[in-house]
């Protein structure tokens, strides 16, 4: 699988992806750094392209940053790609992708839980496995646990 | 039983004699409390499948009288089998509500009586004794089925201890 390919087209398609890069290759699956506000462009395209399936999506906190990474699959082919994106850490905001995969709900939502990161567009944005009022993101870094009546 | 058992041993006690219809009114009564303990089975975790294992032919819980229930309203016993989450609190303390006094509880595997080895989560009740009272602890990680059996013996030797006049725990928790 050519990822450099992917690349040259995206970059072609939507102007202000200069920024876009082929970052690491783990595994045999090419990792393709996109910048955030194209990503939902991206993934329409890609899935035209044939990845047909969104095998996970799941997000990291780097301390300067936040990363969403998305592991795509195109069955017919057997060709598998990683999409991440970087976040703001600050206000973390990323367009969902759960019009075009279904299977992304219950992933944002976990995302939106446990790290905080934003999708606008997603149907249903609340809590997945957190109690609900629950404060504060556990999965970030800077996390401190408020004891409460049940430590 | 309700009414007899919360007024006779008061009623009882200043007759002639009446200490002796109160020690065998108990005699017969925590005998038949300690070998028929029903158990609500209650397994959040690997803990589960230790205490499914116990109630299965090769251990045999039945042979004790402990014969497993699916709802809280036939139950005396609550096995606390397995790491109990922040979320699931509230829903042990409503079960454990549901239950007829006396209602006595057994603490399963170190998730249930500490933490255990999610001491330090975010999402862990540390020890089911935050939420409900527990009369036995079972150590273990999980315990295994010998290790429930002498449980529920220590519960059943506690129970044969009772006596109505302080009318189980329902004076003491209450």
């Amino acid at each position: 699988m050519d990822a450099q390919k992917y690349l040259n087209e995206i970059k072609g398609r939507f102007p202000g992806t200069a920024d876009a890069a082929l970052e690491r290759i783990k595994d045999g699956v090419p990792a393709l750094l996109c910048p955030a506000p194209f990503l939902f462009e991206i993934v329409k395209y890609l899935k035209a392209e044939g990845f047909n399936y969104l095998m996970d999506l799941c997000a990291t906190d780097y301390r300067d940053s936040l990363e969403v990474i998305y592991h795509f699959c195109a069955l017919e082919t057997n060709v598998k790609l990683t999409v991440k994106v970087r976040l703001d850490r600050e206000k973390p905001e990323l367009a969902s992708i759960t019009p075009l995969y279904p299977g992304a709900d219950w992933q944002e939502r976990e995302a939106f839980d446990l790290l905080g990161i934003n999708f606008p567009g997603h149907p249903d944005l609340k809590n997945l496995l957190l109690p609900c009022g629950w404060e504060g993101h556990p999965l970030r870094k800077d996390y401190s646990r408020k004891p409460d009546q049940y430590d | 039983m309700g009414i007899l058992l919360d007024e006779a041993p008061y009623i009882l006690e200043n007759f002639p004699g009446g200490g002796i219809v109160i020690t065998s009114a108990d005699w017969f009564i925590n005998w038949s409390r300690a070998n028929s303990l029903w158990p609500l089975t209650f397994g959040l975790a690997c803990c589960a499948f230790e205490m499914i294992s116990a109630n299965m032919s090769k251990y045999d819980l039945d042979r004790f009288g402990v014969f497993p229930r699916p709802t809280p309203r036939q139950a005396d016993l609550i096995f606390v089998a397995g790491t109990l989450t922040k979320k699931m609190a509230p829903r042990l303390k409503k079960l454990y509500d549901q239950m007829g006094e006396p209602k006595y509880v057994i603490s399963m595997g170190s998730c249930s009586n500490t933490g255990g080895p999610f001491y330090d989560s975010y999402a862990v009740v540390k020890g089911v004794d935050k939420v409900i009272p527990v009369d036995v602890y079972v150590a273990g990680c999980p315990p295994r089925p010998e290790n429930l059996i002498e449980g529920i013996k220590k519960l059943q030797e506690k129970i044969k201890k009772d006596t109505i006049k302080n009318n189980g725990r329902a004076k003491i928790f209450k």
